[in-house]
């Protein structure tokens, strides 16, 4: 396959589609913005896209909680999305996109679809943007780290980020089938409190994905470092030169192509 | 007195005894109905019936109130005014015409698109001017000082929706906010009603976060100042950029086009906004001339209109802004004339009257020109989108502004009248510049203990905490952010924006940086010289990014007291007179502006108090290559530092001044000639990429701003005070390190890159003055050749970095 379509699901309050497209087609991939209303009236299938993004936002101005009005919809019109999943076709939900992977029970995996986890408000009480040191599990199989050094540096947006999980052993079980893609560190790497926790999530998660590796769900921002001049610290050139935003997008098209 | 001619609910009022009323009823009818029209302007309104024959509509009246409101006339800067400083007196016949508008004729810059006409200033942008720049400031006071949250998010509202309606529309990519509150750490007797500065400051932030980050528009341009000043009046000034393709910056009105109206539901909210923007606040109840903001409604119709734009779907558009659709259908009508039917307005409350239908501001509803043959089309894209539309009449060659309800003449006025009819009346205005002794105090502190209270003064403090909570990274575009340095923490001078959202094409590296100049303290001293002070530092920030300044241009915004004092409007008119001048002088034209007038409030005691005179100038240029950008992070030891500009013993107004309670002093001035010279220099010296780091010395002076480059860089500085350039001997260290004279920069030049850089500068005032160095110390060199001052800067910038709101 030459050129994969990726669809970029658009709902009211969605607000990042465009720079995660424009990434996309960067990376010579055929990215489509699709508002969920096309999935009511059954104008689309999600089955004729390789990739399937659920982009940063405020769907529905994340009223009831985040993320959770745009879940109750997917769950409803875009019921191809597990086996989207079980094909091993890569899914990526980018922090509005991942609370609603997490409220519509896709994330944490369960083979029933139910809800076991949620976001809660930020330990500092408000929105926060910044950018994070992020620490990518090795162990974890998913396809979207091929070539990533173990520490990143990724940004960050938003004022419920705080995974929360039904009980400990859960996060047991998230552990021991590898599903936790990253955490929050300091710059040192050291599983760390705030600041480094950007929001208090337990265990310091910052993405999860499901067993296979193929549905990845994560707060920070791949869309927002996809050129090295997105970096804070571009200027002084003590980074790497690799836009590693990019670099997990990249490994979602180069899955596809084979 | 009001007459009802119909049975129903809803209908229309006659105020069937207008025309017989004498002088001091139609005052009080005024006063009543909030209408703020003065005496002369009802009596033209009466006779303007009487000559018709006729009473008025509540309705009409209410249309003329807000068409001839100061907040949509600008009655100020557009009277004449006989001005007056000791024995000279000068008759200016229209003062935005005389300063502002002409300085931007006389700079001739074929680059600007539209000036003043349209809802936001546009220039060219891009490569072969493929594309273009709106750009609108605008200030939101009144409602703050009584509901901060829900004003700041109909503020920001309202600048978006001002650049959704720039040309046939804009996508924006920036918003800015500035907050002029009191200091929220001084105890201050305020009367009953007034919100503590805390409140107030957490409740404007809380607007533009939550409004600002839910429309996924970046918040990167801020600003925070403090002063007691503005306790009872807090000031906000809420601005957007948007992107354009240069083929829809022109509309039209044809007539026979249908007028419709797309977003949200008209409902109570918000009546006599426009009106109520000229009425002191007396602590009444004005909670209805509030409006309420909803950021989803305004996304969706964001979404539906630019997609519209697109299609080429609809010729004209106009923000429902003060005055609703009143204000918006008769500036879209101009000379045309429309013919409306109002009941086909769609209603969220089921008690209004026709008129308040009329004059209702809520929140997200743009009015659009369509030609009938597209309106499908048009409907459906907004349709889609979940916002709702409504065709509710037509413009139609009559020049006459006619609105039914249910078959009846709500409204019938000819748009001569409403456009032309309002009374010109000379004002008075009176400079005496003030007598401030300056006082010779010699401080005891030391420069140690100097450098930490302009630190951690509120002014000039971290904003960390504030930017933080603004999404300023949405859309992909922040490759300059507004905290620098290696721990993303340093205060840089402006943000650099990246349009690629707006664009869709990341091949293209034009980007864009806004900076601001805002300067209240100098203007209690000379209000002339702070147009140019805020001129200046507006540059200067963007400069410090690398933005190409000859190719800048500047937005006003001023915010005085009430313009009846002829004191209050001579200064006024003296900032008006330095903004020309500084336009002039810099090359830099004015694209839009705003006034916001009447600022004052009745303290504690019951003494009218009004708002220091504030000016803040806002510059936007491109950043051809983004890839070029500066910031102001120290880059590492062994570069050569030099500064731009030379340094005057003029600290009035400055920080050092406040700090050690002196008073008076001479305000700096700018030296136009010398400045551009060095300016220009300075940015072919960034776009060859021969300056590493750009800091320009502002409120604190040079030992502030080295300090910070040193810290956000984390290293150290050695700079010796003989090699500073001086306008006149200076024998004052002091002076040397904390005067504000503006115009100067600090820039980190690499030793590989050293006699290039000394080449480009040449000719210009750009003198070597220290080295940077590995050690995390500021070491000063003083005038006798001794080391003046070495410290470390770890407790500077824990100092710089104290909590402002706990």
């Amino acid at each position: 396959m030459k050129s994969p379509k990726v669809l970029i699901l658009s709902a009211p309050g969605t607000n990042c589609a465009i720079e995660t497209s424009n990434a996309f087609a960067e990376l010579g991939a055929r990215p489509d913005i699709v508002p969920l209303r096309l999935f009511k009236e059954k104008r689309v299938r999600l089955l004729d896209y390789d990739i399937f993004i659920l982009p940063g936002g405020f769907s529905y101005g994340d009223e009831v909680s985040a993320g959770k009005i745009l879940a109750a919809q997917v769950k409803l019109h875009i019921t191809d999305i597990k086996n989207f999943i079980r094909m091993g076709r890569p899914v990526i939900g980018i922090c509005n996109g991942f609370q609603v992977l997490v409220k519509a029970g896709i994330l944490p995996f369960s083979p029933s679809c139910e809800q076991s986890a949620s976001f809660v408000a930020n330990d500092s009480g408000r929105f926060e943007d910044r950018w994070v040191h992020l620490r990518i599990n090795t162990q974890n199989p998913s396809l979207f780290f091929k070539g990533l050094p173990e520490m990143i540096e990724l940004p960050v947006a938003h004022g419920e980020g705080k995974l929360v999980l039904r009980s400990p052993k859960q996060l047991e079980d998230l552990k021991r089938n590898r599903s936790i893609a990253m955490q929050y560190v300091s710059d040192d790497g050291k599983i760390a409190p705030y600041p480094a926790n950007p929001n208090g999530s337990v265990f310091n998660i910052a993405a999860l994905t499901n067993p296979d590796g193929n549905c990845l769900g994560m707060m920070p921002h791949p869309e927002r470092y996809t050129k090295i001049h997105h970096h804070p610290n571009w200027t002084r050139q003590t980074f790497q030169k690799q836009a590693f935003g990019m670099a997990i997008l990249k490994n979602a098209v180069d899955y596809c192509r084979g | 007195m009001t007459e009802k001619i119909e049975n129903s609910t809803f209908s229309v009022q006659v105020l069937s005894d207008f025309n017989s009323l004498g002088v001091k009823e139609l005052k009080n009818l005024s006063a009543q109905n909030l209408w703020s029209l003065n005496e002369k302007e009802i009596l033209a309104v009466q006779m303007y019936f009487r000559s018709l024959k006729r009473n008025p509509t509540r309705a009409e009246i209410e249309t003329v109130a807000q068409s001839w409101s100061e907040h949509c006339r600008h009655k100020t800067f557009k009277s004449p005014i006989r001005y007056q400083e000791g024995s000279r007196t000068v008759l200016i016949k229209n003062l935005f015409e005389e300063t502002i508008a002409r300085a931007t004729r006389q700079t001739k810059k074929p680059w600007c698109l539209s000036v003043f006409k349209d809802n936001a200033g546009i220039i060219s942008f891009g490569n072969k001017g493929k594309w273009a720049l709106a750009f609108k400031v605008e200030t939101h006071n009144h409602p703050c000082a009584i509901e901060p949250k829900g004003g700041a998010e109909t503020g920001l509202g309202g600048v978006i929706r001002d650049v959704l309606a720039a040309g046939l529309g804009a996508k924006p990519v920036l918003s800015t906010d500035i907050f002029c509150v009191a200091p929220p750490d001084k105890k201050l007797s305020l009367p009953s009603k007034a919100l503590s500065p805390e409140r107030i400051l957490r409740g404007l932030i809380a607007g533009v976060r939550d409004y600002g980050n839910r429309m996924g528009i970046p918040t990167a341009a801020g600003g925070l100042y403090f002063d007691e000043g503005y306790a009872l009046n807090p000031l906000v000034f809420v601005g957007s950029v948007g992107v354009l393709p240069a083929t829809a910056v022109k509309k039209e009105i044809r007539p026979g086009d249908l007028i419709v109206v797309a977003g949200g539901l008209t409902g109570k909210d918000g009546l006599h906004g426009a009106t109520f923007s000229s009425a002191n606040l007396n602590g009444e109840d004005h909670s209805t001339a509030v409006q309420i903001g909803h950021p989803l409604n305004e996304k969706r119709v964001m979404e539906a209109l630019l997609a519209a734009r697109d299609q080429k779907l609809y010729r004209s558009v106009t923000d429902c802004g003060a005055g609703g659709l009143s204000s918006a259908v008769t500036e879209m009508a101009d000379i045309v004339g429309a013919r409306l039917h109002l009941e086909k307005e769609i209603l969220k409350a089921s008690d209004m009257e026709p008129w308040e239908i009329w004059v209702s501001e809520s929140q997200e509803r743009m009015v659009f020109a369509v030609p009938p043959s597209n309106l499908k089309a048009f409907e459906k894209i907004f349709a889609d989108e979940g916002v709702k539309t409504r065709m509710i009449g037509e413009f139609v060659k009559t020049g006459r502004i006619e609105v039914l309800w249910n078959g009846q003449t709500l409204i019938n006025l000819s748009l001569k009248f409403l456009n032309n009819g309002i009374p010109v009346e000379e004002k008075k205005a009176v400079y005496i510049s003030p007598k401030i002794a300056e006082s010779r105090v010699f401080p005891k502190k030391s420069l140690s203990e100097q450098l930490r209270d302009i630190l951690s003064h509120l002014n000039v403090c971290s904003r960390e905490w504030l930017i933080r909570q603004y999404d300023h990274e949405v859309q992909g575009g922040t490759v300059i952010k507004p905290l620098q340095g290696t721990r993303h923490d340093g205060p840089g001078d402006a943000s650099v924006i990246w349009p690629q959202a707006a664009t869709k094409d990341i091949s293209d590296l034009f980007g864009f940086a806004v900076g601001h100049g805002l300067n209240p303290s100098s203007g209690k001293i000379d209000p002339y010289q702070m147009a140019w002070l805020c001129a200046d530092e507006a540059l200067r920030n963007i400069l410090c990014v690398g933005a190409d300044i000859s190719r800048a241009a500047f937005l006003d915004n001023f915010c005085w007291g009430n313009p009846e004092n002829p004191q209050v409007l001579g200064s006024l008119v003296k900032a008006a007179w330095g903004c020309r001048d500084a336009s002039l002088g810099f090359q830099v034209p004015f694209i839009s502006g705003k006034d916001s007038l009447y600022n004052e409030s009745k303290d504690a005691s019951g003494k009218m108090v009004s708002v220091p005179g504030t000016l803040l100038i806002s510059a936007i240029a491109p950043v051809p290559n983004i890839e070029k950008a500066v910031t102001m992070d120290m880059k590492g030891p062994g570069n050569s530092l030099y500064i731009v500009g030379q340094t005057g013993e003029e600290m009035g107004g400055s920080l050092y001044n406040e700090l050690n309670g002196i008073a008076g002093g001479v305000v700096p001035r700018v030296d136009v000639r010398c400045v551009r010279r060095n300016f220009a220099a300075v940015y072919q010296a960034m776009s060859k990429g021969l300056v590493a780091s750009a800091h320009d010395l502002s409120e604190g002076g040079l030992l502030a701003a080295i300090t910070e480059m040193a810290f956000s860089g984390e290293f150290g500085a050695m700079i010796d005070l003989d090699a500073v350039p001086k306008q006149k001997p200076i024998y004052s260290s002091e002076v040397l390190l904390f005067s504000e004279t503006p115009s100067r920069i600090l820039l980190e030049v690499k030793p590989e890159h050293e006699a290039a850089f000394v080449k480009c500068v040449k000719g210009s005032c750009v003198k070597r003055v220290g080295t940077s160095i590995a050690n995390p110390i500021i070491k000063i060199i003083g005038l006798d050749g001794l080391v003046l001052f070495e410290e470390s800067t770890a407790p500077f910038k824990a100092a710089w970095q104290r909590t402002v709101l706990p």
